[in-house]
């Protein structure tokens, strides 16, 4: 996994619960867990952690720029709760573990798989969706682009490809072909559309280049 | 009894000559783009009705068990659950892992799970057999056809120059649909909303209602979208029948259930696995004299896999053969049909073999596979595209003998053949024209992300003489006339020759209307570039929109018809095509890991409608070969009977880096052309993987005989060890 889409692990100050709160509330320590997202958030924490859960906890999530009011579980992941509990579904749920990156949208300007970041840690945090990045009336640069090349099948995998672009795009204004293939490895598409991907990043790369120039 | 002949009022169906098209045969941008590429485009796994509810299903963690007690009871306290089913009563066995045993609604998917891990299942654990590789363990599991013999095998093989042996295998791989296998569903009172991610919107009633015991007209299916399904997606699910009497039990709240991906991976389909011991006889020349074959292959409980009558593959008129093919039970999910079904396996194990014999005879495979041509059903074809192929892939500057590469990483190219049938299906299509000159086409079809929509529109507005933006294409709900499931790539030649069909009727009837205004008769009348015409006097023509205000208040809606029986006669569509792919690939003999270069796919498939379309198809069907032969396998455990890689970690699909250049070439010509329509969702996903296989051969100098050619498999083959 390349390490754009590592979510942020560090727990959040503005939210009043850490990742350990989190996890004394589900009755695991943190140090019986192995995995790599949360095997490395255990903040040393000094004081009494604050206690979430396990029931549904109020919280907002700041969605495209909008405040958005939930009540959500704290194991419930940002993917879930834009999915099952908003109405935002471009980002959509496929391997569920954080490989596939069908969900991933933006999180305080980094491309993150939104199946492996907790929707309350998502809290006080920028969350940006294809849904606010581009419309059909308004489509952006590599929305277009997509349908330029048909970088598209079933497109199930699209939504989930075409904001792990504009992530890398805002990243690296003017990519090559080589960095291209490795930006977007962290995307998975079963139909076989990756050659119209690798056109489609260039074009709106140049594209984003000539807007840049302007 | 006498044919029949056509009325003389019968309008003429066929399309217009090739260089007379305005729309046919461009590359129009698919209509529904920018609906999925800013995740507007609603799947049905995004569709959230209002006071929706969650399904989670329980499910067997042993490969072979028998179920003896289930309590619910627990799971039915839980606040927020509706209602609990159990799906397998006590007494009854689990055959596989993943099985479905009960399944449980509720207000929050959360509270669905935990409502699940509540359910209390007692198993008596039982034997299981999960693996095939082996023939020799599969004891009463293996359940041999009985040999079928042409010719004089034994006598062939006495006399022949060269005979070739090897073993060669291709494991189960799975559909591993990204979205998932699911539905939401609503039953009230009378009433069922359907919303299935299903490869067949017009049958997908009938199926849920014969399960359900209701009548199919009660079912409304609505699905505008599906993300992926390659076979998979065709019937109304046991746990999709059971979320719609969660949903009546839940007092007709609607219930969603689309599968996690383990159970996606183990219990919604999978492609046979394909084994067999091969020997092939020939003369010093190339000539194939003689063929054997023992194959063997497992598709879950049921044995399953492809009969033998399918060798040698393409090359099927060898004059000598002798095969058998034994189907292995397993306590494994059941295989469905898997793009192009039992094709690829046929074509591994075909071209492997004849890719070894032209190894054995020092001869160049290219020189091999043409010199046989005469063998196959479509010489004249495969002459050609092995041909074209060839120069695409610069097969005679880039093709060293086998084995003569030199240095750490070695460069190799391999090629592989494959045919299909793709006859279009049973298919309705309604045109509409109003009199403010707006077309509708309705077909209760599907767009499996093949372009079907695009398609559509582009024959109407051939037909009547517009832009593809003036046609509306309406699909993907049961309230359209009936069209086929789209599997055996048999939808573009169905929904193309009734929407064909549909529009000229349509047509005739506005060129009724119109005549008179323009002094002449309907049969005189052309619609072209946006106007009604009088045919070579461009003098007297109407816009189209002038002409359709003719109408009054009445509009015109015409229905056509695809008959599979008759097709042929029209002309619209067929069936049969060949088609080669070649790979060039580089090996690291130090690390085993093997890296696309190029791969190279010439396919005819009659008339291609969307050039544009069609390609991305085949490039997408060639990145599914590369996945196959690479890194894309079901791995299953004896030991404990589970599938070891039910993700997506261990599930690998090659991913955008891995796939190296695709050149794709669509044998578009006049002769191709005549024959009309004929799918191409099959063929494409056919000779791709062989092709990788015999290039990696032809880089090392050694066979490796299992597929995906992982770096393991590699290391072994060349240090001659059995992987």
């Amino acid at each position: 996994m390349s390490e754009k889409k590592s979510p942020k692990t560090s727990a959040s100050k503005a939210s009043g619960f850490s990742r350990r709160g989190f996890l004394t509330s589900v009755g695991v320590t943190s140090g019986a867990l192995t995995t790599g997202i949360l095997g490395t958030a255990a903040p040393a924490a000094a004081a009494e952690p604050a206690v979430a859960g396990p029931g549904p906890v109020p919280f907002t999530l700041t969605i495209n720029g909008k405040p958005y009011k939930v009540n959500l579980e704290p194991r419930t992941t940002l993917c879930d709760a834009l999915r099952n509990h908003l109405e935002f579904t471009a980002a959509k749920r496929v391997c569920d573990r954080g490989t596939c990156g069908a969900c991933t949208v933006i999180l305080d300007g980094k491309a993150v798989y939104s199946c492996t970041v907790l929707a309350i840690d998502a809290q006080g945090r920028k969350i940006e969706t294809l849904e606010g990045i581009s419309t059909p009336d308004h489509p952006h640069a590599v929305s277009q682009a997509f349908v330029n090349n048909d970088a598209q099948q079933c497109g199930y995998c699209t939504p989930g490809f075409v904001v792990a672009a504009k992530a890398f795009l805002d990243h690296n204004l003017n990519p090559t072909y080589e960095e291209v293939k490795r930006g977007l490895g962290g995307n998975l598409c079963r139909c076989g559309t990756y050659v119209g991907v690798r056109k489609a990043v260039l074009e709106a790369a140049k594209h984003q280049h000539g807007v840049a120039n302007a | 009894m006498p044919e029949e002949t056509p009325t003389a009022q019968a309008p003429d169906y066929h399309y217009p000559p090739m260089d007379q098209r305005k729309v046919i045969g461009t590359r129009v941008t698919r209509l529904d783009g920018i609906a999925k590429s800013t995740g507007a485009a609603k799947y049905n796994s995004d569709v959230t009705p209002k006071d929706l509810l969650f399904a989670v299903l329980v499910t067997s963690p042993y490969a072979h068990a028998r179920v003896k007690s289930i309590d619910t009871s627990a799971a039915e306290k839980l606040r927020g659950v509706t209602a609990v089913r159990t799906i397998l009563e006590a007494g009854k066995e689990v055959q596989w892992e993943g099985q479905e045993v009960a399944i449980v609604a509720a207000t929050t998917e959360e509270i669905a799970r935990d409502a699940a891990r509540l359910v209390q299942v007692d198993y008596e654990v039982l034997p299981h057999m999960v693996r095939e590789d082996d023939l020799d363990k599969a004891g009463a599991n293996a359940k041999p056809a009985g040999e079928q013999v042409s010719g004089d095998p034994d006598q062939a093989f006495k006399d022949a120059d060269v005979v070739s042996e090897g073993v060669y295998g291709i494991p189960v791989i799975t559909h591993c649909c990204l979205e998932p296998h699911g539905l939401s569903v609503a039953w009230n009172g009378d009433h069922i909303d359907y919303w299935p991610s299903t490869q067949g919107v017009s049958d997908a009633a009938g199926d849920l209602a014969r399960a359900l015991t209701v009548p199919a007209s009660n079912i409304h299916v609505d699905m505008q979208y599906i993300g992926g399904g390659f076979g998979s997606k065709f019937q109304a699910e046991a746990f999709g029948v059971q979320c719609a009497q969660l949903s009546k039990a839940s007092g007709g709240r609607p219930v969603r259930l689309f599968l996690d991906r383990d159970l996606e991976l183990l219990n919604m389909g999978n492609r046979p696995s394909g084994f067999g011991n091969i020997k092939v006889a020939a003369k010093k020349d190339g000539t194939i004299t003689a063929w054997q074959s023992q194959t063997w292959s497992t598709g879950g409980l049921g044995g399953g896999g492809f009969g033998a009558e399918l060798f040698p593959y393409v090359y099927h008129q060898v004059p000598n053969r002798r095969v058998n093919h034994t189907a292995v039970s397993t306590n494994c999910g059941s295989a469905r049909a898997w793009r192009a079904p039992n094709h690829p396996q046929a074509s591994y194990l075909t071209c492997s073999a004849l890719d070894d014999l032209a190894a054995k005879l020092n001869m160049d495979p290219l020189d091999l596979f043409q010199k046989n041509a005469g063998y196959t059903a479509r010489a004249d074809s495969y002459r050609a595209q092995l041909q074209k192929a060839a120069e695409l892939i610069e097969w005679k500057k880039n093709w060293h003998p086998r084995g003569e590469g030199t240095g750490v990483v070695r460069r190799g190219l391999g090629l592989g053949v494959g045919t299909w049938g793709g006859a279009g299906h049973a298919s309705k299509c309604l045109t509409t024209i109003h009199p403010d000159g707006t077309v509708v086409v309705e077909l209760g079809s599907q767009d499996l992300g093949t372009g079907t929509r695009t398609v559509i529109a582009m024959v109407a507005a051939e037909t009547l003489g517009l832009p593809v933006s003036a046609v509306q294409v309406n699909i993907g709900d049961n309230k359209y006339p009936q069209s086929g499931a789209s599997g055996g790539s048999t939808t573009v030649g169905g929904v193309s020759a009734s929407t064909r069909k549909a529009s000229v009727n349509a047509l005739q009837k506005l060129f009724e209307q119109v005549a008179p205004s323009l002094g002449t008769t309907p049969d005189k009348l052309e619609a072209s570039e946006g106007v009604i015409r009088v045919k070579g006097d461009s003098s007297k023509s109407m816009p189209w929109q002038m002409a359709c205000n003719k109408l009054g208040v009445n509009k015109i809606s015409e229905m056509g018809e695809n008959e599979p029986r008759r097709a042929p006669r029209e002309g619209l569509n067929s069936s049969g095509v060949a088609g080669v792919q070649m790979a060039d690939v580089s090996v690291d003999t130090e690390t085993g890991v093997v890296r696309m270069n190029r791969m190279v796919a010439v396919h005819d498939c009659g008339l291609v409608i969307n050039p544009r379309t069609a390609e991305s198809q085949v490039m997408g069907a060639c990145i599914m070969s590369i996945c196959a032969a690479l890194s894309e396998e079901r791995v299953m455990d004896q030991q404990t009977g589970r599938m070891l890689n039910a993700d997506m970690e261990f599930y690998k699909l090659a991913g955008i880096g891995d796939i190296g250049e695709i050149i794709v070439h669509m044998d578009i010509t006049p002769e191709n052309d005549k024959r009309g329509a004929i799918g191409l969702g099959e063929p494409p996903t056919i000779p791709g993987i062989v092709s990788i296989a015999n290039a990696v051969a032809n880089a090392i100098g050694v066979r490796v005989g299992r597929v995906p050619l992982t770096p393991d498999r590699v290391l072994a083959a060349l240090e001659g060890r059995n992987a």
